[in-house]
C-alpha cells in the first residue's frame, strides 16, 4: 500500500510539477538544469526515496507535504512556522451541497499544497481569476490543509444525527472557562499550516471563497512559532511565556503509539472516522503583563519545569522523565509542585495526547490596553472523553497556570481520515448520501 | 429633442477621462455615442469585449437601456416631489419621500457613477467631497433627520432636481455594452457590501435597507436580461445565481414593513452578518457572468 501511495504521489508531482520544482529537484539530484520531458520521469524515480505518504514523517528540508494519504496531513506531520485556522458554519440545508463543497475543497487543497494555482480560469480578462494569486510562484512551504467536522454538524439539519460518534460532543464547561461565543464552535474546521504566512492565508481565503453560498466563516485565528530559519536545529519551540512547549509529546514516528493515542480505530465503533482523529482547539489568552512581573521561581513552579533547559524541576535534561514523587530535602515538599501544569497534565502518565499548538498575537484588548496574545492550543487524540476532557478537568480545577492564562475560545472537531487521488476528504461521511 | 446637442461632447469626453482613474471596469467599457472617433477606438482597443456583442446580447443591452431610462424618468419625477416637499417646508412628507425616491437612483447607480461628477453631486456623503462642494440627497438628509428641519435646504433641493435632470439627459447618450452590464451587476452588489450593509450610507435616516434592496434589484434586472445567454453558456452558473438571488431576497423579506424597510438601527449584529454573507454568496457566482463574453 505504501508503494502504491508513493506512485500516486509521483504521478501527482509529475502533473503539477512547476518550473520551480524542477529546478529544486534538479538541484537535489545534481542533474543539469536543462531537462527534456523524458528526464523528468527518471528524475522522479531517483527521487522516490524522499517521497513518502502524508502519514510518515518527512525530513525538515522537504518543502512539500503530500495531500493524499491514509491520514490527513497536518496532524502527525511536523509543525510548520505558521497556522491559519478557520471555523466555518454551514448555511445550506442540503447535505449534497456539503459533499460538493468537500469535493471542490479537496481538489483545490491538493493543488495548493503542491504550489500550483487553482482552477483553470486564470487569464481570461472578462472573469475574476479562479486563484486569487497571492501565492503564485511561491514554494509549497510544507503547506498542509486539515479538515474536520464539529458536533453541530450532526444536529437535525442534515439528517446526520446517527452518524455522530457516540463520544463526540461539545466539551462540558470547565471551572476556569471564560469563553466568548465569537471564539467558539463551528460546523466545520480548516487548519492550514505552512512555513509562509502568505501561503497559509492564501489557502484559507480560497477555501472560504469556494465555500461561499454553502458555508461561511465563523471565526479565524492566525498563529506562529519560532521559524525554522531562526531555529535551524528545530529544537522544541517556546511559547509566549518563554517555556519550551511540546517536550513530552508522544513520538509521532512510533506508528503503534499513534494508533493508540491519535488515530481513531475501527474498534472504536465509528467506521467513517477510522484513520481520523479528534481535535480540541482552545484559544487561551495569556495574562502577559501579569506573567512578566512574576519571579523566575514562580514561573518555573507554575510549569514544573526549568525555563532555560526545559528540564523537569530537579532534573538536568529537557527530555528527562518527570518524577512527581521526588521530595525536596529541606522542605519535604514535592520538587515538582503538585499544582504545577506538568504535574497535573502528566498525572500518572496513563493519558496522552498529541499537542500541535501555535502562539497567537491579535493586537490589543482595547478595553485594558493589554496585549491579546496567548496560545492557540490544539491537540489531537483518539477519544476526547478519554483524553482531552479528563486532563483539562484536572487543569481547570487546580492548575497554577490559571493565574496567568484564561480560556477564551473552544471547539472540537472530528478530523476525517485521509483520501487518495480521485476521492475526497469527508467521503466516508458524505459519500453515501 | 436630440439630447446630443444638449450636452457638449467635450464635457462628456473629459468626464470619462476623469472617472477613468478613480473607477475601473464599467468606465473602461463605457463610451458615448457622440464621442470622437479617437476615444471610441481607444476604448475598443483596450477592452476587446466591447465591440463583440453577439446579436443575442444586443437584445439584452437594448432592454437594459430601456430600463435605465425608465428608472431615470421615475427618478426625476420622484425627486421633483421630494424637493417640492423640502421647499414647501413639509418635513414629514420630505422624510417619507426621501428613501423611496433614492431607490430609482440606486438601481442604476453604476451608470450614474460612470457619468463624471453626477454621482458625487447627487449622492456624496458628508466628508466624501470638499465641504464647500457638498450637496445632494445626503445634505438634505442631515438637515431633515439631524436638525429636524427643511429650512436652509431650499437651494440644495433646487440644485438636486437640476442634477437629476442632467443625469436623465446624459444617460441618453451612454453607449451601453455587454461588458458594462456584467461589471455593473457586480458593482451594484459591491456597493451593498461596502456601504449599505454596514449602515454607512444613510447615517442620519438609517434607511440603508432601501438602498440595499434597490442595488440588489438593479443587479437582478441585469441577471434577468442576461439569463437566456447565460443559460446557453453555463446552465449551472445560471441556476446558482438564480438560487442565490432567491435566498438573498428571502433574507431581506422579514425586514419589510408596508412599502418600505425597517430602520438599519433595528437590525441585530447577527442579522447584519447574515445579510452580508448571503450577499457575498451571491456576488461570487455573479462575478462569473462575464463568461458570456467569451475570452
Ligand atoms: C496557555 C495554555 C498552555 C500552556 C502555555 C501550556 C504549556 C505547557 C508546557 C510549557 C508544558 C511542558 C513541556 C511539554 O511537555 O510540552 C506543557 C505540558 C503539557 N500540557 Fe500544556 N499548556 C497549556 C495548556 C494545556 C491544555 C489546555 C492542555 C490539555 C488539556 C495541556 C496539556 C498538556 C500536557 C498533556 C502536557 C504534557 C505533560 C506531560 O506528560 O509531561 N496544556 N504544557
Amino acid at each position: 500500500m505504501k508503494k502504491d501511495n508513493n506512485d500516486k504521489n509521483n504521478l501527482m508531482l509529475n502533473k503539477k510539477l512547476s518550473r520551480r520544482d524542477m529546478l529544486r529537484l534538479a538541484g537535489v539530484g545534481g542533474v543539469g538544469l536543462l531537462l527534456g520531458g523524458g528526464a523528468i520521469g527518471s528524475l522522479l524515480a531517483s527521487d522516490k526515496k524522499t517521497t513518502s505518504n502524508a502519514s510518515t514523517i518527512l525530513s525538515q528540508d522537504q518543502d512539500s507535504i503530500p495531500f493524499y494519504g491514509a491520514h490527513q496531513a497536518g496532524i502527525i506531520t511536523p509543525s510548520q512556522n505558521f497556522i491559519c485556522f478557520a471555523a466555518f458554519d454551514v448555511i445550506t440545508d442540503n447535505v449534497s451541497d456539503i459533499r460538493k463543497m468537500f469535493q471542490k475543497w479537496t481538489t483545490a487543497s491538493a493543488t495548493m499544497v503542491s504550489g500550483s494555482l487553482i482552477g483553470n480560469v486564470n487569464d481570461n480578462p472578462n472573469l475574476p481569476p479562479s486563484d486569487t494569486g497571492e501565492a503564485a510562484e511561491l514554494s509549497p512551504s510544507r503547506c498542509t490543509i486539515t479538515f474536520g467536522a464539529g458536533p453541530s454538524l450532526f444536529d437535525a439539519r442534515f439528517g446526520l444525527q446517527n452518524k455522530r460518534p457516540p463520544s463526540f460532543q461539545e466539551l462540558p464547561p470547565f471551572k476556569a472557562d471564560s469563553l466568548e461565543p465569537e471564539w467558539c464552535g463551528g460546523d466545520l474546521c480548516v487548519q492550514v499550516c505552512a512555513d509562509d504566512l502568505q501561503v497559509a492565508f492564501h489557502a484559507i481565503r480560497n477555501l472560504a471563497r469556494i465555500a461561499r453560498g454553502t458555508a461561511v466563516l465563523r471565526w479565524t485565528q492566525e498563529g506562529f512559532q519560532r521559524s525554522t530559519q531562526a531555529d535551524p536545529k528545530a529544537t522544541t519551540p517556546r511559547n509566549l511565556l518563554g517555556f519550551k512547549d511540546g517536550t513530552a509529546n508522544p513520538n509521532v514516528t512510533d506508528s503503534k503509539l499513534m494508533n493508540e493515542v491519535v488515530w481513531s480505530q475501527s474498534v472504536d465503533g465509528t467506521a467513517w472516522m477510522t484513520g481520523g482523529s479528534y481535535m480540541a482547539v482552545r484559544r487561551v489568552r495569556m495574562r502577559i503583563e501579569v506573567w512578566d512581573r512574576s519571579t523566575l521561581k514562580d514561573q518555573e513552579d507554575t510549569f514544573g519545569r526549568h525555563r532555560h533547559s526545559g528540564a523537569p524541576l530537579g532534573s538536568k535534561d529537557e527530555f528527562d522523565s518527570i518524577k512527581l514523587d521526588a521530595l525536596d530535602a529541606t522542605t519535604g515538599k514535592p520538587v515538582i509542585p503538585s499544582n504545577s501544569h506538568v504535574a497535573l497534565a502528566h498525572g500518572d502518565g496513563s493519558i496522552q495526547m498529541l499537542r500541535r499548538s501555535y502562539s497567537y498575537s491579535s493586537g490589543l484588548d482595547l478595553k485594558t490596553g493589554q496585549l491579546d496574545a496567548g496560545l492557540l492550543f490544539i491537540s489531537f487524540q483518539r477519544d476526547l472523553q478519554k483524553q482531552f476532557i479528563p486532563i483539562q478537568q484536572r487543569l481547570a480545577n487546580n492548575d497554577k497556570l490559571n493565574e496567568y492564562a484564561v480560556h477564551k475560545g473552544s471547539a472540537v472537531f472530528a478530523c476525517f481520515p485521509g483520501t487518495t487521488e480521485g476521492g475526497f476528504i469527508g467521503e466516508t461521511l458524505f459519500g453515501g448520501i | 429633442m436630440n439630447l446630443r446637442y444638449v450636452v457638449p461632447a467635450s464635457l462628456l469626453i473629459s468626464s470619462i477621462l476623469f472617472t477613468g482613474c478613480a473607477k475601473n471596469n464599467a468606465e473602461s467599457a463605457l463610451n458615448t455615442s457622440n464621442t470622437s472617433e479617437a476615444v471610441a477606438t481607444n476604448a475598443t482597443n483596450t477592452d476587446p469585449s466591447t465591440s463583440t456583442s453577439s446579436p443575442d446580447l444586443q437584445t439584452a443591452i437594448d432592454q437594459y437601456r430601456t430600463y435605465v431610462i425608465e428608472q431615470c424618468d421615475l427618478f426625476v419625477k420622484e425627486t421633483e416631489k421630494f424637493t417640492t416637499a423640502v421647499k414647501a417646508g413639509n418635513l414629514d412628507e420630505a422624510k417619507a419621500l426621501y428613501a423611496p425616491t433614492r431607490m430609482y437612483y440606486e438601481r442604476i447607480e453604476p451608470i450614474a457613477e460612470a457619468l463624471g461628477d453626477l454621482d458625487p453631486n447627487i449622492d456624496a456623503r458628508d466628508g466624501d467631497v470638499d465641504p464647500s462642494e457638498w450637496r445632494g440627497f445626503h445634505h438634505i438628509e442631515k438637515s431633515l433627520w439631524e436638525v429636524g428641519t427643511t429650512k436652509g435646504e431650499e437651494a440644495v433641493a433646487d440644485q438636486l432636481l437640476k442634477d437629476a435632470q442632467l443625469l436623465r439627459a446624459k444617460v441618453e447618450t451612454v453607449d451601453i455594452n455587454a461588458s458594462m452590464l456584467v461589471t455593473g451587476a457586480v458593482e451594484l452588489l459591491n456597493e451593498v457590501s461596502s456601504s449599505k450593509v454596514t449602515g454607512e450610507e444613510e447615517r442620519y435616516s438609517h434607511t440603508d435597507l432601501y438602498d440595499f434592496a434597490a442595488n440588489v434589484e438593479g443587479a437582478a434586472k441585469i441577471y434577468e436580461l442576461l439569463k437566456p445567454e447565460l443559460e446557453k453558456k453555463d446552465a449551472d452558473l445560471e441556476k446558482d445565481i438564480g438560487e442565490r438571488f432567491a435566498s438573498l431576497l428571502k433574507e431581506l423579506e422579514p425586514f419589510k414593513v408596508n412599502d418600505g424597510y425597517i430602520s438599519y438601527e433595528k437590525l441585530q449584529e447577527d442579522q447584519i452578518r447574515k445579510l452580508s454573507q448571503t450577499l457575498d454568496a451571491l456576488a461570487e457566482p455573479l462575478s462569473n457572468m462575464g463568461t458570456i463574453l467569451g475570452v
